[in-house]
């Protein structure tokens, strides 16, 4: 695998460059469509049964769809802000 | 391992729960390669440089050790001892955790020491920075190796691949982002697998609910099954400590479990430390246990009640089979309660969901052992190969040897996992000696920030003889030269290396020569400036709900509160 190892004079601080809390939404919303779709469209009886007759993939489905609104919500409400240059956080090296 | 093979584990696992199973694996080497761009030196590498806000260091906080032992483990300990478990995490974990927060970490992040370790070697010199380097990093690459081999054997029961295939893939997945992203990508990967073992465990736990009839169905099923009502209170616990005194299990627990085992573990070992170090600001490296233990306090629910649940309604584990194993014996079935949780998952989870849990599963294992490979190459680059080998290099030269060291260390994993598998008893017995170095460990660290004239040959001396006596404790307990019930050996060994350690630091500084107190600034209380360990209270910082005193206080009414009710 490549390695860069190129020097950087001036240190940028690029903190939270990508937001971990789209990747989070990202998975959420897909797994939450996935399974409301099983929910809705591909639960037989057997599958209740097995689930003590909770549509499980539905709930959980809608609950999963319910916390990525929150999240993306959020990322959008208070997105991250880059310091450009802030002096104080330079490590001690 | 074969008497797990006994019960058939195997999951019907369809096309679609591949596909949702292979969406995680795709996110998690994508957050490798999205972190990789945020590395330019080795402080990002090794501590994401220091700029990662609170609740991700938080929930990586908790997610590092929400590995593979304490998930099984825990659901494994509810379906034997049911609720007292839950002191695990209780008195076990949280008041550690807030004194980490609260009374540590200022030391910790106010002295920019990059590793556990490295605040030894200022405070004591390289006696004691030696023993507690090189046992560390050992240790991590036996506790990876053994994660690495759990996962692949969990892989094998439930879906049928061969054991080495597993191992290779799982080790080959972590090495990638870990060794792309260093500690970024270990902490974005640990939030997400928080995410996911939550969203696999919640909708097993409300199933295995309406499965049982809800709370009074399980309280009813449970009282009347072996083990009884005891289950169904956290204290005192007798099942749990096999001590048949109220008196002294209550005892056990709170000094044992609660003070110096959980101190040692959550407020030394570099892995958790590791994940506030990484924050951006002082303030947020104290909140980073705090807002750690919100979840810490609720994960007994979805973790321990699914253990409760299994052993009343799985087959293999309810009635004569659970009267077995409790009493020791192996069941009829070949069930154990390792199993408790495969089995609830296998009994009730649909197609869809059931893919999300063997992710959230597979999660688990793959947090546990990325934490451990983060942690090593830092101790590893930092403190034996910069401190004592190759002194003085670039910068560069130390971020490219850490992903040598990511690379190396995984192939030492492997063959950890290799030894795993021949000798399971063998890692269970080392991991326990590694254990025994975190009593002592915390004796040392409280004596040395607070007392500074403790002189760096007491450290030592005073870690080694701790960590004897704990191994004495334990041998005699191992033979039956002293009768100890199960977990009460651990408990005493603890307490033991803790007194001793204390009580030889002590003896040993009054004939020995002090460090003097110029080198001790921003390392001992006394002799720090009362600014270096102040966290600012504007800016990021600011407002009341981002206060680590106020907020370690709700957390202490919260636990008290479900300590009550439970």
């Amino acid at each position: 695998m490549a390695i860069e190892t190129t020097e950087t004079p001036v240190r940028t601080r690029r903190a939270g460059a990508f937001d971990i809390r789209l990747v989070i939404s990202l998975l959420t919303g897909v797994y939450g469509v996935v399974l409301t779709i099983m929910g809705v469209a591909f639960t037989d009886q057997a599958d209740l049964d097995k689930a003590a007759g909770v549509n499980i993939n539905l709930w959980a489905g809608i609950g999963m769809v319910v916390f990525t609104a929150l999240f993306v919500l959020w990322a959008v409400l208070r997105p991250i802000r880059v310091p450009v240059s802030d002096g104080d956080e330079i490590p001690a090296e | 391992m074969h008497v797990l093979a006994a019960a058939n584990l195997r999951l019907d696992a369809h096309a679609i729960d591949y596909v949702l199973l292979a969406f995680y694996f795709v996110l998690v080497l994508g957050i490798g390669y999205l972190a990789r761009k945020q590395v330019s030196s080795s402080i990002d590498f090794f501590l994401s440089g220091r700029s990662l806000p609170a609740w991700v260091t938080g929930l990586a906080f908790i997610s590092a050790n929400l590995g593979a032992i304490e998930v099984m483990g825990m659901s494994a300990n509810g379906a034997q001892y049911g609720l007292p478990t839950a002191h695990y995490f209780w008195i076990g974990a949280i008041p550690a955790m807030l004194f980490l927060g609260v009374v540590m970490m200022p030391f910790y992040y106010g002295s920019k020491v990059r590793s556990v370790p490295e605040f030894m070697r200022r405070r004591f010199g390289t006696g004691a920075h030696l023993t507690n380097g090189v046992s560390f990093a050992l240790a991590q690459i036996l506790i990876a190796g053994a994660n690495l081999y759990l996962l692949a054997s969990v892989v094998n029961l439930l879906l049928g691949w061969p054991i080495w295939v597993s191992i290779v893939i799982a080790a080959v997945i972590v090495l990638a982002y870990t060794a792309l992203g260093g500690l970024s990508a270990a902490i974005y990967n640990e939030v997400l697998q928080f995410f996911v073992i939550v969203a696999a465990l919640v909708p097993l736990t409300i199933v295995g609910l309406y499965k049982v009839g809800g709370w009074n169905g399980l309280v009813d099923k449970v009282t009347g099954g072996p083990g009884g009502s005891a289950q169904l209170e956290s204290w005192p616990g007798n099942q749990l400590t096999g001590f048949g005194s109220n008196f002294l299990s209550v005892l056990g627990l709170v000094f044992g479990l609660g003070f110096v085992l959980s101190f040692g573990y959550w407020t030394t070992n570099f892995v958790e430390v590791q994940r506030a170090m990484a924050s951006k600001s002082m303030s947020a490296a104290q909140r980073t246990p705090i807002i750690g233990a919100f979840p810490k306090m609720l994960i007994p629910f979805i973790v321990i009640i699914p253990g409760m649940i299994a052993a009343v309604t799985v087959t293999e584990l309810q009635g004569a089979n659970k009267e077995a194993l409790v009493a020791g014996g192996s069941a009829p079935s070949g069930a154990t309660f390792n199993d408790a949780l495969l089995l609830l998952m296998r009994d009730l989870l649909p197609n869809g969901v059931l893919g999300v849990a063997i992710a959230g599963l597979l999660a688990s294992f793959m947090a546990g052992m990325a934490a451990n490979l983060s942690s090593f190459n830092t101790v590893f680059t930092y403190d034996i190969w910069q401190a004592y080998i190759r002194k003085h290099k670039p910068d560069s030269y130390y971020l490219n040897m850490g992903r040598w060291v990511t690379a190396g260390a995984t192939i030492l994993a492997i063959g950890t996992a290799a030894i795993a598998s021949q000798y399971s008893n063998l890692m269970d017995y080392l991991q326990q000696l590694f254990s025994f170095f975190n009593a002592p460990l915390f004796a040392t660290f409280i004596l040395g920030m607070f007392w500074k004239r403790m002189s760096p040959a007491a450290a030592w001396i005073g870690l080694l003889s701790g960590t004897a006596s704990a191994i004495v404790v334990f041998l005699l307990a191992e033979t039956g030269v002293w009768d100890l019930p199960g977990q009460g050996a651990s408990f005493i060994g603890a307490g033991a290396a803790f007194v001793v350690d204390i009580v030889v630091s002590v003896a040993v500084t009054t004939v020995t020569k002090p460090r003097p107190a110029s080198e001790l600034a921003g390392l001992v209380y006394s002799l720090t400036p009362k600014e270096s360990i102040q966290r600012s209270t504007i800016g990021e910082d600011a407002g009341w709900y981002r206060n680590p005193g106020l907020l370690a206080g709700i957390v202490l009414v919260l636990t008290i509160v479900l300590n009550i009710a439970f």
